[in-house]
């Protein structure tokens, strides 16, 4: 906007404006958005889904979707203005001056060429490089993005890298043409939260080696506060507050970001302490709000002012430099009401235990035949779940999580040799060898509530064929639909709808009246929010909380968000290569002492209020479940290991206090919480 | 554009309003329905349309060209070529929807049965599938008929069983995509037996796709119908079909073009709708 900078802006953007075709009309999906981003600097574009953060990213390459183009203002790289490049001197730009990486490595890279033939056709674009001459310049690009042994990687296809090593590629590829300006597009949404932390500090490295300034795209809060200095907030294709992240993080100045950090669960925050908050409302279809303020139907500060007129954008000036709003109230953003009753506790936690646990699980075990070999996704798990609790589970993707789900269900058998109970009764091995009262009492609310409801039925139907469990008289049948869409706050409306013509939060809802249609003892959530945006996630999670408190439900909460689930969990496992490591009150997995897994999870969880986190990073990607390492599962990757003992023999999982146990060599008194770690680590966190 | 209707969410219209707008403003599709529906047209009114009877002889006008009178000319029987053509369409539009819809029926069924339980019964008919195709359908069709002889209702028995691997094949790619869904996994759950699933949950899913594959398949059903009547093994005379038709005067086209073209271009034409509609129908579908 008003920014007063030198004219040599990595990126300018000016009263940007962008239209989408749908149909006939032209729906304006950016509006009158301004931003500079100066040399060397990183700056962080943050908001919900659909609010135009990949239009933005996209725009600034002149690489819009063939429905979509700019309609007013000016796009600036590196001083040149974009519209008027012909087509020759945009791909030369495209080539040397920006850069993009997107958030699915997968799909970025050539399946059918090897790593350093794919490496090399950029030096050969860029700088004309043949031969060896660009297989040297490969190697050292991989080296500088610490990929460990560059020659060999070079010589492999990209299927045979994992997630996180493929992004390092991209970003290799990526910074490969030294460029002035690299656009991130949610680099690390798909990647597991310890290599997430190993991905962000290396583009925090390269960024101070390079000095290559950055536009970081993320929806969540917490990455961007680490990665940028400077911050924009995007809201329905306006930007409604810029300035530096930390004064942004510390005292917003607009009501929406407010709410959206208000609805992240904190650090340390747990159901019993309060409900999370939520943003009322839903996102404005684009281009509706014209002559008004975007964000006034969900503001709890908006007057008839905000309704009438669109709001300017205000420019303060800020301890760590300009800070702009777009909305007529700044001052008051923080006296935001509260949208719940803060203090009002959510859920008890400790719960009485009964004599006979809900669900008791021993030596579970399952075991894939992959090729030819043995792959043990879970193995010997020694769980019990009571009436009323939730048991959080965490882990890296392939630890095993969703398998023990799948095998708690039904969905799967287990190996010969596992016992699983019900309050007390064997359960058969699947579901459809289960009685009807037992299939009745475990359910599932999946991840992905767009695959897991029948996009061919409508809500009703979706609900109604779950009802059928209860084998009610037909009178009672629709009472009790009625009843149960009311308990997950849907309406009527929605009832006559199909899934597709609802959003994410109201899917999951229907997912989760299916769950409780037939009056669950256990619900199995497996990521349920992980597909939603965060105001969308807070108010999923007070739903399942105030669920639990009506009907006395247990969960067996899956998540790779600790601080979901440390405001939901009552107990907590984690999962390594199909084995439990730890397992305890959340109260105390969470303070320690901790498992070394446990404490490189807690260090790698980007958090808003970070604490005095030190960095617990690990070595290496999750071996192969395929040849698990010999003795203690992790001992390949921790950073703790003390000798031989660890590669000979398993530990036992052994209780450090009432409840906790922990599967290590060290005794639980030497396993320091993260806190008491950090000086041992000599990479200390920069920021705070 | 000042209207005030910011946050409420937009009023969805219906899923079926919504394919049938997007079905409308298919060019392709719509010039496709015109000309099948068209022929459909001929086939059920039949005589009612016809100028002159076709099935009357006039031995006195043999083979005339087309005219004020006969607009198409006349055959080696003094026929009215153009009343023949019109009324032709009857036993192909009855035979070869009939032959597809059979093949699509039994192969959704196999389809969505082998992609459901996978498996060893999946490789068993999938590998007898493959075989199936290896061969050349024409020959297959001929030597069935040859062994059950010829009406049309074995023409449709033929054609349709020929046809079943091939959709069934499709809709087993489909329910391959389907099955691994959450949404049968909570089917599962709570205690739907293998053919709720099948039937009420995964076929509507599926369906789609058996459609567009039904269209593509009537297209050359029609074709294979026509071929069969040509050669003799399919419709059978007095009918007045078309593939009948171009076999009887073949060896006249050189002086008496009429007797062969316009029963030839009413195949095409038939054939060339169809198609259209498939594609027409499959931009809907998978946009």
């Amino acid at each position: 906007m008003k920014d007063a900078t030198a004219p040599v802006d990595a990126l300018r953007i000016e009263h940007l404006e962008v239209l989408y075709r749908v149909g006939q009309r032209e729906r304006r999906v950016v509006t009158d958005l301004s931003l500079g981003i100066r040399p060397g600097e990183s700056y962080g574009l943050v908001g919900e889904s659909g609010c135009g953060k990949s239009t933005v990213a996209l725009a600034a390459i002149r690489y819009l979707a063939r429905n979509g183009r700019v309609s007013a203002g000016r796009i600036l790289v590196d001083g040149r203005d974009l519209m008027r490049l012909s087509g020759g001197e945009l791909r030369r730009l495209r080539a040397r001056s920006v850069s993009m990486v997107y958030q699915d490595p997968a799909r970025a890279l050539n399946p059918t060429l090897r790593i350093g033939l794919q490496l090399a056709e950029v030096f050969e674009i860029t700088e004309g490089l043949k031969g060896t001459v660009a297989r040297e310049r490969v190697a050292e690009m991989l080296a500088r993005v610490q990929i460990p042994s560059p020659a060999r990687v070079m010589s492999n296809y990209p299927h045979e890298l994992s997630g996180g090593m493929q992004q390092r590629v991209i970003i290799a590829m990526a910074l490969a043409s030294d460029p002035a300006l690299l656009i991130l597009d949610e680099p690390t949404t798909g990647l597991d939260a310890t290599v997430e932390a190993e991905v962000l500090d290396l583009i925090g490295r390269l960024r101070a080696e390079l000095g290559t300034s950055v536009l970081f795209i993320s929806h969540s809060l917490a990455v961007i506060g680490r990665m940028c200095e400077r911050i924009g907030v995007l809201y329905a294709g306006e930007l409604v507050e810029e300035g530096a992240s930390e004064e942004i993080l510390r005292d917003p100045r607009h009501p929406y970001t407010v709410a959206l950090l208000r609805c992240v669960p904190s650090y340390g925050r747990r159901k019993d302490q309060g409900r999370l908050e939520t943003i009322p409302g839903f996102l404005p279809t684009p281009g509706t709000s014209q002559g008004r303020c975007v964000f006034a139907d969900r503001c709890g500060n908006a007057t008839d002012r905000c309704r009438a007129e669109a709001p300017p954008v205000l420019a303060q000036a800020g301890r760590l430099g300009m800070r702009l709003a777009r909305c007529f109230y700044p001052d008051r953003a923080l006296q935001l009401p509260h949208t719940t009753g803060s203090g009002a506790p959510a859920a008890a936690t400790a719960t009485p235990r009964e004599a006979v646990p809900l669900l008791r699980a021993r030596n579970l075990s399952k075991t894939y035949q992959v090729a030819g070999r043995a792959f043990k996704a879970v193995d010997g798990i020694a769980i019990d779940l009571w009436p009323g609790e939730t048991l959080g589970l965490v882990g890296e993707s392939g630890s095993g999580k969703s398998s023990l789900a799948k095998l708690l269900l039904g969905l799967s058998a287990p190996d010969a040799g596992s016992a699983v109970e019900l309050a007390g009764e064997p359960l058969n091995a699947l579901a459809a060898d289960r009685t009807q009262s037992q299939r009745k009492a475990l359910q599932i609310v999946f991840q992905n509530p767009g695959l897991a409801l029948n996009r061919s039925q409508s809500v009703r139907r979706l609900i109604q064929r779950s009802l059928r469990l209860l084998k009610l008289p037909r009178a009672r049948r629709e009472a009790r639909l009625r009843e149960l869409t009311a308990s997950v706050r849907l309406t009527e409306r929605h009832l006559r709808e199909r899934p597709r013509q609802l959003s994410g939060g109201l899917q999951q809802r229907v997912s989760i009246a299916r769950a409780f249609a037939g009056g669950p003892r256990l619900v199995v959530c497996d990521e349920p929010t992980s597909a939603l945006d965060v105001s969308v996630q807070a108010a999923i999670l007070n739903l399942l909380a105030d669920l639990q408190v009506e009907q006395r439900v247990s969960y067996l909460f899956i998540s790779h968000d600790l601080n979901v689930i440390q405001y939901l969990s009552d107990r907590v496992a984690v999962l390594y290569l199909g084995r439990v490591l730890e397992i305890g009150p959340t109260a105390a997995v969470f303070a320690g002492p901790h498992h070394p897994y446990t404490a490189a999870l807690l260090s790698a969880n980007p958090s808003l209020d970070g604490g005095a986190g030190g960095r617990v990073r690990l070595q290496g990607e999750v071996p192969s479940p395929l040849d698990p390492p010999s003795g203690c599962v992790f001992q390949t990757r921790c950073p703790r290991k003390i000798g031989r003992i660890c590669e000979e023999r398993e530990p036992a999982l052994l209780a450090a206090a009432e409840g906790h146990a922990i599967r290590c060599h060290i005794p639980a008194a030497e396993l320091m919480p993260a806190a008491a770690l950090m000086s041992n680590s000599n990479e200390l966190r920069e920021n705070r | 554009m000042n209207d005030s209707a910011a946050a409420v969410t937009p009023s969805a219209p219906s899923a079926a309003a919504e394919t049938l707008r997007i079905a409308l403003r298919s060019r392709t599709l719509l010039i496709g329905l015109a000309i099948l529906l068209f022929w459909i047209a001929c086939a059920l009114l039949g005589q009612r349309m016809t100028p002159l009877d076709p099935y009357a002889d006039d031995l006195l006008t043999t083979l005339a060209p087309p005219s004020a009178a006969h607009w198409f000319g006349t055959d080696q029987l003094g026929r009215d070529v153009f009343s023949r053509v019109i009324i032709g369409a009857r036993d192909i539009l009855i035979v070869a929807p009939l032959a597809t819809l059979l093949g699509t029926v039994l192969g959704t069924v196999i389809g969505l049965g082998i992609g459901y339980f996978r498996g060893v019964l999946d490789d068993v008919v999938s590998r007898i599938i493959e075989a199936l195709q290896a061969l050349p359908l024409v020959i297959v069709a001929l030597m069935m008929l040859a062994a059950v002889g010829t009406s049309n209702a074995t023409v449709v028995l033929v054609i349709g069983f020929v046809f079943t691997p091939l959709i069934a094949r499709t809709v087993r790619a489909a329910t391959l995509n389907e099955v691994d869904l959450d949404y049968v996994a909570a089917a599962r759950l709570r205690g739907d037996g293998p053919l709720a699933i099948m039937f009420i949950e995964v076929l509507p899913n599926v369906l789609p796709v058996a459609l567009v594959e039904m269209t593509v398949r009537l297209g050359y059903a029609i074709f294979f119908v026509a071929s069969l009547s040509f050669i003799g093994f399919g419709i059978q005379p007095p009918s007045a079909d078309w593939g009948i038709a171009i076999a009887e005067n073949y060896s006249l086209i050189g002086s008496y073009w009429w007797t062969v073209l316009f029963d030839a271009g009413a195949t095409a034409s038939l054939i060339i709708g169809v198609n259209l509609v498939a594609d027409g129908l499959n931009s809907v579908f998978e946009p």
